[in-house]
């Protein structure tokens, strides 16, 4: 693969390199659409620090002159909408399904990459083949057998099922091939078998990739829908998103309530993006793309 | 999946062995092996493989209510034929075939564009990377909701509708008019705006690795830089990315659920193919028999789609790279 850093040269060839007032104009276009992007963001917080007269008067405002924080207390003191409990609920399942997939995928991966053996190739095109199968379709069988263990309302039902993550065991698969042998073969050396040297050697070396995977497998499952609206069927296993969904539908709804909820409900991934924004966007470029 | 072509051929390591009898070498690389990828592959057959193999058994039965069919259920292909003739079921392909066809190609353009464009500028580039990324970290439901109660809530307080007011255009009643075309324009901006800032990260990524001397050289030929380089360096040169975005953009959209449901819900103007299973098989009729024969149908378009836009784009010929 070619790489190249040499950022020098004659002017003018890069498409980088347009005239000043093309550049001009590209920066003008870009916070116009920067503004576009962030105006759902806007409206939430507007929203949740307003009152509903002030949402649904007919003049348009642009923020509350009086900020009503008390919508956030009253949000979590509604009997109707388990919001603490909905929150802890994705708190547990996310955090749980990412470490569960971590732990899974990363030795699957590794063995699929660097344990010598014969079924190998075979055992690797059963992984490949469930990324042919939409993970949509199978929601129903998956459903089936979900209720037929008696996991349905259940942390169980809610985690255990998407921990066995094909995409990224695939991912580590190609990561893994491409970690330096020597490192592997040192701790070989010092007699580490595969297990240990997995451990010990490849892991505490592998840590921004690591750190991706975690990212995105946690977004992943905090904002999963589908798969907890099949199996969260009592109040009480609701995650934040079927919670936020069956406010959205109620008969008859606070306004202002619902979009604190909507802040809440962001908020824990708002600063996940913040502070590791890093890994994400490393972890997305390698979303397999490099072939 | 994109990337699978050029990785189906896992190598085989050579991995250092320890100096012992080959024999119980290899028996120990066994044993090892079996130690990494044994759980996995334990979980994935009991959670996908045989809950796949289980439905399809399922949708040869009058299964109601139940996942173990008594034998004398037994139906043959009725739930297939009855799914095909349903025309309900035929409407919710034609809707999510809408969909894709505005979907796909818009949200393939946007995140182009805005790739070329942060390519473009030197200054505040991580900052509108950021912004263009953040509402991946947006549910569907969440931006449902914001979508729905606050800009196109089809009255006055609206954000969309305040301003169309702006310039005297009467209001919009957008999601709450059966007849097209307002609610795709609601559901595909969406879409458009959680998943664009994803898709670019790839192209950025992708643009990165385009050797500088292609542009050099073009530029010693004469090429004129901008349209001229775009088509014929840049263009070509994400074709590797760009067939496997269009790939993840289109399987994405088959997944299409969350909005519908809840922007829509189980409406029969708008209603994509899962949102029907769910409701189906589900739903108070809990009809698995046919729930499964559809997501078979379904899973089998979306194999030939698939199929058909990799030999529509030439995916799978190798290029030197």
């Amino acid at each position: 693969m070619v790489t190249t850093r040499e950022r020098r040269g004659p002017v003018g060839y890069r498409p980088g390199a347009a005239s000043k007032g093309a550049r001009a104009a590209t920066f003008i276009a870009l916070c116009v659409l920067a503004a576009i992007f962030l105006v759902p963001f806007y409206l939430i917080v507007r929203n949740a620090l307003a009152t509903d007269a002030e949402i649904t008067a007919p003049e348009w405002m642009w923020f509350s002159s009086s900020p009503r924080w008390e919508n956030l207390t009253d949000l979590f003191n509604d009997p109707m909408v388990p919001m603490a409990r909905s929150l802890l609920n994705s708190g547990v399942v996310a955090v749980v399904t990412t470490v569960g997939t971590l732990f899974l995928c990363t030795t699957a991966g590794y063995g699929l990459a660097r344990i010598p053996y014969r079924h190998a190739n075979k055992v690797f095109y059963l992984v490949l083949a469930t990324l042919m199968i939409p993970s949509a379709i199978t929601f129903l069988p998956s459903f089936v057998m979900v209720s037929s263990l008696g996991w349905i309302s259940d942390y169980r039902g809610l985690i255990i099922p998407t921990l066995f993550n094909g995409f990224v065991t695939f991912l580590c698969r190609q990561f893994f091939l491409g970690f330096p042998k020597e490192l592997e073969e040192a701790a070989r050396v010092d007699g580490l078998g595969y297990w240990g040297s997995f451990w010990r050697v490849v892991v505490p070396n592998s840590g921004n990739f690591l750190a991706a995977i975690a990212v995105i497998t946690f977004v992943g499952s905090w904002n999963a829908f589908l798969w907890p609206l099949v199996i969260a069927r009592s109040p009480d296993s609701w995650t934040v998103q079927v919670a936020l969904s069956t406010f959205l539908t109620a008969q008859t709804i606070n306004l202002s309530q619902l979009f604190m909820a909507a802040a809440v409900a962001i908020l824990p991934l708002i600063f996940v993006f913040l502070f590791l924004q890093r890994f994400l966007v490393q972890g997305v470029a390698q979303t397999g793309l490099k072939g | 999946m994109a990337v699978s072509a050029e990785a189906a051929a896992p190598e085989a390591g050579t991995g250092v062995r320890a100096p012992r009898s080959r024999r119980s070498g290899r028996r120990r690389t066994t044993i090892a092996f079996w130690y990494f990828v044994g759980p996995f592959l334990v979980g994935m057959t009991v959670f996908t493989f045989i809950p796949v193999l289980w439905s399809a058994y399922l949708s040869f039965f009058d299964a109601r209510n139940t996942v173990t069919p008594a034998s004398e259920d037994f139906v043959g292909l009725d739930n297939y034929v009855r799914m095909l003739q349903d025309d309900a079921f035929r409407d919710s392909l034609i809707t999510f075939t809408v969909f894709a066809a505005f979907v796909v190609p818009l949200t393939f353009a946007a995140s182009l564009g805005l790739a070329l464009m942060l390519n473009r500028v030197r200054l505040a580039r991580a900052f509108f990377r950021s912004v263009f990324f953040l509402p991946f970290a947006c549910s569907y439901v969440v931006a449902s909701l914001v979508w729905k109660m606050s800009i196109f809530n089809g009255v006055r307080y609206g954000m969309a509708n305040s301003i169309l007011d702006i310039f005297g255009i009467e209001d919009v009643p957008w999601l709450f008019d059966p007849s097209p075309p307002w609610y795709w324009l609601v559901i595909v901006t969406l879409r458009l705006w959680i998943q664009c800032g994803f898709y670019m990260i790839l192209f950025i990524a992708a643009l990165q690795q385009i050797p500088e001397q292609l542009y050099e050289a073009a530029y010693v030929d004469g090429a004129k830089p901008g349209r001229q380089t775009f088509w014929h360096i840049t263009l070509p040169q994400l074709r590797a990315s760009s067939v496997a975005v269009l790939m993840l953009i289109l399987i994405a959209a088959y997944q299409a659920f969350d909005e519908f449901v809840n922007l829509i819900g189980n409406q029969a103007y708008a209603r994509p193919p899962l949102v029907y299973l769910y409701y189906s098989a589900l739903g108070t009729q809990q009809d698995l028999g046919r729930g499964s024969a559809g997501a078979l149908i379904l899973a089998l378009v979306i194999a030939i789609v698939t199929l058909l836009q990799g030999k529509f784009l030439g995916f799978g010929k190798t290029e030197g790279r």
